[in-house]
């Protein structure tokens, strides 16, 4: 620019104003206050006060905080975070200094420049609150808040504009953005993150079974609400009693907590000839573990996994983001394959000097019994007739845990039964294991998915019958029958469920069922939209070929048609001048074709007469003309007959 | 550099502007003159995206790619919006009032939005001057802007070159638009501030000496007509009655001022002659005098009044030139 006068449009010319700057501290706040769950309180309190700051010096007019002091402040919070995280790398450092750089921005802004700035920061914290949780609710304050940006942002080109009227801008420019967003979430190629590598603490903290199962640790387990995974059926789904998910198997016990131990090397092959066959999909939450749920005995294996030697499914990494794969499952198969040797050594070994009255019982259960059915027959006889009692709260138990629950306590939870039958059996010579899962979940009768949550989540035994294989028994059935039946819900006392899960608020299970059916949707559709989905969608649409150069042309020439859309749109809302005008027009290009041409300064009676004097042949009619839009544009009334003869006189009109 | 060659090539210039200047009577800017390129503002937003993509690639967040999305289509909807602030306005001029050289022209020039919705700020900058204004236009309406252009020499002063430019709604994107419309303004020469000199009362015939013995001399008042100068209203008269009366001096009626292109020494250079007549014809103005205005091949006839003042600078304005 060859001039030296401030460009009044630049951003960094414009100093952003008290408003500005309330509607900026506002719609920040609803990014940062999300995040006052999980980062430190102190850290939120001053995010929030470093705003209120930047709102006191604006109001009252005093000059901003030097340099040195913004400094000051960031080392002293930056220091606060390492005190409190003792890094200030990894995600949720990160997020928090976030969070300070956000205020700070604030803090320094001066013109509108700065002010947009802090909005962009603004869009990137909504992505942070996105890290814990994508639910509706989230996704909808999210919304909110990149409203409330884009309206903020809005103002600061359009100072004196009232704020009303910039949210009613920032909604159209959402609105308008929308199609070409569906578009580019369709269709752009989704490649399979990460692509380097993610702070140890990406995927801390998330609740679900694990390789081992120490007391009490499934009981703390099941009264989390959270959701494990969701299994949709082809046809009818099985019954509640059958649907046993199996998960990690474990072998070896201490005396106290069971363990998976090492894989062994052994090949499992699936069964022929199962009862029933199922074909469902589940839609997996992360675990970070590798095993995939599946009902019983799967028959066939999703993309990209195998199974381990006692037969569970394993995925190729820990499952981190949530996962859809397709199943097949038999329930109570026949002919199973044998199992090696070693394997069901390792299924008798007994920690030494333990539980020496459960030895004892099962020394007698043996001598007692023909074959390995009938000690299992007559174990379970053993657990009904002794009436043990079903609680989320056991006692405590001491050195010899299986003793004391069969004969002193009677009462115990899934993995007190289970441990006490597996080591009951193991003691009479029956190879045997315990197998964790879940149990049940919950049919919605919305969309017919079953929702299998980590208050599912259940322990049973496996034994190993010569001619049969491997066989679920489940002792905890023996005790609380209606576990499987109706859940964990109904078989034991209510005060010790969480809220939701109790009988009596039927109304509020109905609520709930509507709300999973849609958050299955969401998760499916939206959180769960990667580059499989991708290919079905654009098989579905007609595409054949779907690899990222033909996503990438469908993404370019959907694009395109959106932006001409835009335009036309652009180009509609301009106001065509009306009928009279435009014949007048035509009136005027007629006659200065003629070489008389109005000039800017000429009234339409001057210009007419003049008109009619330099073409005496067309006089009437230029006259005529000339009166009639003089009474149509000037007039008192309007007159739609004037205009049709207006029209029709100019069409005729011939100066020749 | 670019300015430069365009200047130097006038039909390379119509064909990127989309017009040839000037244009006459309303202007329409369509969208082919509508030209549009990202601002700073817009590359930090596009980094922003950049990173928000990479962001919910690594750590697969499908929120992250629907809010990076979205992001992008509000990009692009706010491209749309920042054109089409700008496009399909009419745009047309009124009348400059003359001005002196020396002093700026005011020339004013109507933004006709032609929509149902408002078109906030605009910028209209005269590229010659630098002379700048923002312009909120409401719905429906047409705004004023005024352009202050320093008028330099005396003749037509054309306005040139008008540049028009928006970055609403988002600031991430510049629109603009030059427009070079046919309006000029009138400087008159710039005026030596000089009384009637004494020395060409002798050369003038005698009316100079007639009007410096009686124009100050009143004589009575009689009814006001509208080429009388406001100086000569007998505004205390007319707080008396409802009447407007212009005071009348003996003498003036015979004053029949000349003045006259010759009367300058010829040392003095064209300008410097124009500029003092320009003085004297305000100075006569001033003094309620008739004077008639002489310039080689020019003669107006001794009258007085806003309207023959405006006659002669005019004819001084445009003396010699086309």
């Amino acid at each position: 620019m060859k001039n030296a006068a401030a460009h009044p449009l630049l951003p960094e010319a414009r100093l952003a104003t008290t408003r500005d700057l309330v509607l900026l501290c506002g719609s920040l706040a609803l990014v940062v206050l999300p995040h006052a769950t999980r980062a430190p309180w102190w850290l939120t309190l001053l995010t929030l006060c470093l705003f209120a700051w930047r709102i006191h010096y604006s109001i009252n007019g005093v000059p901003l905080p030097s340099r040195w002091l913004v400094l000051a402040v960031a080392g002293v919070a930056m220091l606060g975070v390492w005190v409190e995280y003792r890094t200030i790398f990894g995600r949720q450092p990160g997020i928090v200094l976030l969070m300070l750089f956000a205020g700070l921005k604030v803090l320094e802004t001066r013109t509108h420049r700065d002010a947009a700035a802090a909005a962009f920061l603004g869009y990137f914290l909504i992505v942070t609150n996105f890290l814990y949780t994508q639910a509706m609710p989230t996704a909808l304050a999210m919304a909110l808040a990149l409203f409330a940006i884009t309206a903020t942002l809005t103002g600061f080109s359009a100072p004196n504009r009232a704020p009303r009227a910039n949210l009613r801008t920032a909604a159209l420019l959402l609105a308008h953005g929308v199609p070409t967003a569906a578009a580019l979430f369709l269709l752009f190629p989704r490649v399979q993150g990460p692509l380097w590598g993610l702070p140890q603490d990406a995927y801390s903290a998330r609740t679900g079974l694990s390789e081992t199962m120490a007391p009490g640790e499934i009981s703390r387990l099941v009264l989390s609400d959270t959701i494990a995974f969701r299994a949709e059926f082809e046809g009818t789904p099985p019954a509640s009693q059958v649907r046993y998910w199996r998960g990690p198997v474990l072998w070896d016990f201490d005396g106290r907590v069971w363990s998976a131990g090492a894989q062994s090397l052994g090949k499992f092959a699936p069964p022929g000839g199962a009862s029933a066959t199922y074909r469902y999909s589940v839609v997996l939450e992360p675990h970070n573990q590798s095993w995939l749920f599946a009902l019983e005995v799967p028959t066939s294996l999703p993309e990209d996994s195998r199974y381990s030697a006692d037969g569970i499914v394993l995925a190729a990494a820990p499952v981190r983001s949530r996962v859809r794969y397709e199943m097949s499952s038999a329930i109570a198969p026949r002919g199973a394959p044998e199992e090696q040797p070693a394997q069901l050594a390792r299924a008798l070994r007994l920690p030494a000097g333990v539980n020496p009255r459960t030895l004892a019982l099962a020394e007698e259960l043996r001598l007692a019994s023909r074959g390995d059915d009938e000690i299992v027959a007559r174990a379970i006889g053993f657990l009904r007739r002794g009436r043990y009692a079903y609680t989320l709260e056991p006692p405590l138990l001491g050195q010899d845990s299986v003793d004391e629950f069969l004969f002193d306590f009677k009462a115990g939870f899934c993995e007190h039964f289970s441990s006490a039958f597996v080591f009951l059996m193991r003691a009479a010579g029956v190879p045997a294991r315990v197998v964790t899962g879940y149990q049940g979940g919950e049919l919605n009768p919305v969309d017919h998915i079953i929702t299998v949550r980590q208050s599912d989540a259940h322990a049973w035994a496996e034994v190993h019958v010569r001619g049969r294989g491997w066989v679920r028994v489940d002792p905890t059935a023996t005790a609380a029958p209606s576990r499987l039946d109706a859940g964990l819900a109904r078989s034991i006392q209510q005060s010790e469920q969480p809220l939701l899960m109790r009988a009596d608020f039927e109304w509020l299970r109905s609520l709930h069922h509507q709300w999973d059916a849609a958050a299955y949707k969401w998760n499916v559709w939206v959180l769960g939209y990667n580059s499989e989905r991708q290919r079905e969608f654009m098989s579905y649409v007609g595409l054949r070929s779907s690899d990222w150069r033909a996503l990438v042309a469908t993404l370019f020439t959907v694009l395109g048609i959106l932006t001409v859309l835009l335009l036309a749109w652009s180009l509609r809302r301009v106001a065509r001048p009306d009928p009279v005008q435009r014949a007048w027009r035509a009136f005027c290009l007629k006659l200065a074709a003629r070489g008389v041409e109005r000039s800017p300064s000429e009234g339409p009676r001057d210009y007419a007469e003049r008109a009619a004097r330099a073409l005496p042949l067309a006089r009437r009619a230029i006259l005529r003309i000339g009166d009639l839009y003089i009474g149509l544009r000037y007039g008192r009334e309007r007159n739609p007959r004037g205009t049709k003869d207006l029209r029709r006189l100019v069409r005729e009109l011939r100066v020749a | 550099m670019i300015g430069g060659l365009l200047e130097r090539n006038p039909r390379l210039a119509q064909w990127i502007w989309g017009f040839k200047p000037p244009e006459r009577g309303t202007i329409i800017l369509v969208h082919r003159r509508v030209y549009i390129v990202p601002t700073r503002l817009g590359w930090l937003f596009a980094a922003t995206l950049l990173i928000l993509l990479i962001g919910s690639i690594n750590y697969s967040l499908a929120l992250g790619f629907a809010l990076t999305f979205l992001l992008a289509g509000v990009g692009l909807a706010g491209m749309v919006h920042t054109a089409r602030n700008l496009a399909r306005i009419a745009v047309s001029t009124g009348r400059a009032e003359p001005a002196f050289a020396g002093e700026s022209a005011q020339f004013r020039i109507y933004l006709d939005g032609r929509s149902g919705s408002d078109r906030p700020a605009i910028l209209a900058r005269h590229v010659g001057s630098g002379s700048q204004f923002v312009i909120d236009i409401p719905p429906q309406a047409l705004a004023e802007v005024v352009l202050a252009v320093p008028a330099r020499r005396r003749g037509w002063l054309p306005l040139g070159r008008v540049l028009l430019e928006t970055r609403f709604p988002l600031g991430l994107f510049r629109a603009w638009s030059y427009i070079e419309p046919d309006a000029r303004c009138l400087v008159y020469p710039q005026p030596e501030r000089t009384p009637l000199p004494a020395p060409l009362a002798e050369a003038a015939a005698g009316a100079l000496r007639s009007q410096a013995a009686g124009s100050d001399d009143f004589s009575g008042l009689r009814t006001y007509q509208l080429s009388d100068s406001p100086r000569h209203v007998a505004w205390k008269a007319v707080a008396r009655s409802d009447e407007l009366l212009t005071k009348q001096f003996t003498g003036e009626a015979a004053a029949q001022l000349w003045l006259d292109w010759r009367l300058l020494p010829a040392t003095a250079g064209q300008e410097q002659r124009l500029s003092r007549l320009a003085g004297w014809v305000l100075a006569a103005e001033r003094a309620g005098a008739f004077y008639g205005l002489r310039l080689p091949g020019v003669e107006i006839a001794p009258r007085r009044g806003d309207a023959h003042a405006g006659t002669c600078l005019q004819a001084l304005a445009l003396y010699e030139l086309r």
